[in-house]
């Protein structure tokens, strides 16, 4: 039986409980994705119900439909140009007179629409009741009662829902805010200026475009400038002279008097349905609140569940990471095993296995990272940290969610940018994006313990945390900068809603964390993939490479010559000269390798960038190092290992007095380390930037700026140094 | 007098509020309009930003927002 298919759109302000029901409408069955073009997260779920195909669309909670932010436009030119069959407007029974303002802003639009007064039974424990027929009967919007977390009153919405989908569309002029009669009289004027001027083809109701006109709505201004040609200039100067008229008389602009009409018509209908006791309410989100953003222990607590968060994250993250770790390397047992030398194996083994393999180790980590991030937001303890943390935040130019984005990266930056999700505006989530990066993730903290250790004996501990420093500096000063140029004069208002605090919803915390896993096994099966394929095949080919000596008869030459002599000697003395022989064996392997990754192509694009390098004191063995360090920031120390034929261990010995014979001094260690610190993100990261901003753009200007500002840091540090007459 | 001026547990009554366009508007549209009665909550530990309660909600503001806003009747 072919079903009928009808589209429900949800709307609502953020923290009406809207993402509850769409979670309890859908379960598991919903899509993840963004809104064409912007970062703006877009989710969707399809469910059979009442012999219906049902596509439920949950847009982005707003306060208005006024077009200021990406979510209000993604919000608003849904129900404009995608019409879907009915909108739900989900209403925070406790918060009715400002949940009212979006509704009635919907109710003005094109569409049909339904009132779900959510959380009642919160509002009746507060002392307060809402008259529904009434209500439904001043408005004339089906009104229905819901809550959300515990599942009631959903399947009586989506019942509502199709039959007003299914009905004759009703008298839409009937359902109108009336504004004043100078206000009315220019809606008027304008209405019959556009009907009469065109030939009614527009695309939205006329009365809905003379308001948005009068109000300078800046989309329907165009979009009349689009449809209407000619006569665009007419109706435009129209409104402009209608505006001004109505700026004399209230002295004010005429979209801050409609807003103030709106909200009296509000008030009017409040007064009809709402009836509130006077008695004294006991808060319990007031009493959390007093101690949570108390003055003086707020901060401490803060920096607790921050600590709690981390150590959450990275150590009891570490036991499925070491078994994921286990199972990549138990495969690669494997396949070794099973398949013989050849050129497939290589790919497989060093580059599929190895490269996707040191990425999803992350995946533990990503998945507790998003269960403590979605329980802070479903508590309503992420807008306490912002309100503790604006203040220092905004210094910088950003908002004070930012904070835990920024925190996470010196953990791992892949989940820190996915984090940036918690951020309203896109300037605010762009621009903590790319300061991210600077604070020094934990894989980059093995290339300071060798480059330290090595060149600062004792002093490594400050050195590092010089250079931790100064990630912090650099983020800073590149957000002070981006905010004042690039992504100028989007300094969001701070307008933040502080939501009463709420038990989550285990189901709730489990769907957003798998969302975000989901996205992160995605890229895997993508961009991770590819990109580990290259890096290996860059150091994996030219195949066949004309050594400079002939290793393998050489080894075969030590091995003959240690058998001979081993036929003279006694047991003691066949353990020595068999540690000895397979020592020289090893060394030779080593330098066979070195000499490999030199004439394979990575180590010609390191011998390529030599010119590039040599100005910040880094040979061409650590350029290389660098380069693959795009795959994963550990592989710099096992890579210096291989090309400084040592063993690649940040503890190893080998690996300190090797390069301390390379030449490289403390200067130029110090140099690698900048460089280290500030250089493009690894390949994970650049997904993920790509992924969140949602444009190549960024990813490629993230990468550009990083590794600009890594080589000048790097340059003023090994010049600068050398000038004070440091080596 | 400045809604920024305020105690932590005074009221007061919005009387006008300042400011450009797109700050403007976001504030009204929260609801926070002339003759709306306000409750300062708390101001934040570092001072800056502060808490209200405006039509039973709590919301909060930056001080230099808030000082955009001329309170009356304060209580």
């Amino acid at each position: 039986m072919h079903q009928k298919r009808l589209t429900i759109a949800l709307a609502g302000n953020p923290n009406s409980g809207k993402t509850t029901i769409f979670n309890n409408i859908t379960g598991t069955r919903q899509k993840v994705g963004n809104w064409p073009g912007v970062t703006v997260e877009k989710k969707e779920g399809r469910i059979h119900k009442f012999g219906y195909d049902l596509k439920i669309i949950d847009l982005p909670g707003t306060y208005s439909l006024t077009p200021f932010s990406i979510e209000e436009i993604v919000a608003r030119n849904f129900v404009l140009d995608e019409t879907p069959d009915v909108v739900i407007d989900i209403i925070d029974a406790s918060n009715l007179e400002r949940s009212l303002y979006l509704a009635t802003q919907l109710r003005e639009l094109d569409c049909k629409v339904i009132f779900a007064l959510n959380m009642a039974d919160l509002a009746r424990v507060r002392g307060s009741k809402i008259d529904a027929l009434k209500m439904s009967d001043l408005l004339d919007v089906p009104v229905t009662f819901t809550v959300g977390n515990k599942n009631e009153g959903i399947d009586t919405l989506l019942e509502m829902a199709i039959k007003l989908a299914e009905s004759e569309v009703s008298n839409l002029q009937k359902r109108r805010v009336k504004y004043n009669k100078d206000i009315e009289s220019a809606i008027w004027k304008l209405q019959q200026h556009i009907e009469d001027n065109t030939d009614g083809n527009l695309p939205y109701n006329i009365r809905w475009t003379a308001i948005k006109l009068l109000e300078d709505d800046k989309i329907v201004k165009e979009r009349i400038i689009e449809k209407t040609g000619a006569v665009s200039g007419d109706i435009l100067q129209l409104t402009d002279s209608l505006r001004r008229h109505l700026r004399e008389r209230f002295d004010d602009d005429p979209e801050i008097i409609m807003t103030d009409e709106r909200y009296g018509f509000i008030a009017g209908i409040v007064k009809e349905v709402h009836t509130t006791s006077t008695r004294e309410r006991i808060d319990i989100s007031r009493n959390i609140d007093l101690i949570l953003t108390n003055r003086f222990i707020g901060f401490p607590i803060f920096v607790f569940f921050i600590w709690a968060m981390f150590q959450l994250t990275f150590t009891l993250g570490e036991y499925p990471m070491e078994m994921i770790d286990g199972i990549v390397g138990w495969s690669s047992a494997v396949i070794a095993g099973l398949l013989p030398e050849s050129l497939l194996k290589d790919l497989l083994l060093n580059g599929i296995i190895a490269g996707v393999g040191s990425v999803i180790v992350f995946l533990p980590n990503i998945l507790i990272l998003f269960f403590c991030i979605s329980l802070f937001e479903d508590t309503g303890y992420m807008s306490r940290s912002a309100f503790l943390m604006d203040k220092i935040m905004h210094l910088i130019g950003l908002h004070g969610k930012s904070f835990i984005p920024m925190l996470m990266g010196f953990g791992c930056n892949v989940p820190a940018i996915m984090a940036t999700r918690a951020l309203e505006s896109e300037k605010d989530r762009i621009l903590t994006i790319l300061i991210t990066p600077f604070m020094s993730c934990s894989a980059k903290l093995p290339v300071y313990i060798v480059l330290a250790g090595t060149f600062f004996g004792p002093r490594a501990g400050t050195v590092i945390f010089s250079v931790y420093l100064l990630g912090i500096v650099f983020s800073v000063v590149t957000g002070r900068i981006f905010r004042s140029t690039l992504l100028k004069g989007a300094d969001a208002p701070f307008v933040m809603e502080l939501p009463p605090y709420r038990v989550p919803m285990l189901k709730s915390l489990f769907i957003h964390m798998w969302d975000r896993g989901k996205i992160f096994l995605k890229k895997m099966g993508g961009i991770i993939l590819i990109g580990s394929v290259i890096i290996w095949a860059l150091s994996a080919f030219p195949r066949y490479i004309q050594y400079s000596r002939d290793y393998d008869a050489e080894i075969a030459d030590v091995k003959t010559t240690y058998a001979l002599k081993m036929q003279a000697v006694d047991r003691a003395g066949k353990a020595r000269l068999t540690e000895e022989s397979e020592a020289i064996v090893s060394a030779l392997l080593n330098v066979r390798q070195v000499e490999k990754t030199e004439k394979s192509f990575m180590g010609r694009i390191g011998k390529a960038l030599e010119p590039l390098f040599a100005p910040i004191g880094i040979d061409w063995r650590g350029g290389v190092a660098l380069v693959s360090g795009f795959v994963a920031k550990e592989i710099v120390v096992s890579t210096m290992g291989v090309l400084y034929a040592a063993d690649a261990d940040e503890k190893s010995e080998a690996l300190h007095s090797a390069l301390k014979a390379s030449g490289m001094t403390p200067l130029s260690a110090l140099s690698m380390m900048v460089f280290v610190l500030l250089y493009l993100p690894c390949l994970a990261t650049v997904a993920a930037i790509r992924r969140e901003t949602g444009s190549l753009k960024w990813m490629f200007f993230s990468i550009f700026y990083s590794t600009s500002v890594a080589w000048l840091a790097a340059f003023v540090v090994y010049q600068g140094g050398r000038l004070l007459g440091y080596s | 007098m400045l809604l920024s001026e305020l105690r932590q547990g005074q009221s007061a009554t919005i009387n006008r509020i300042g400011g450009n366009g797109a700050l403007r508007r976001r504030i009204l549209e929260m609801g926070i309009i002339k003759g709306t009665e306000v409750y300062v909550e708390k101001y934040a530990p570092l001072k800056d930003p502060l808490e209200l309660i405006v039509k039973g909600y709590h919301v909060s503001l930056r001080v230099e927002e808030a000082a955009k806003i001329n309170v009356e009747n304060v209580r």
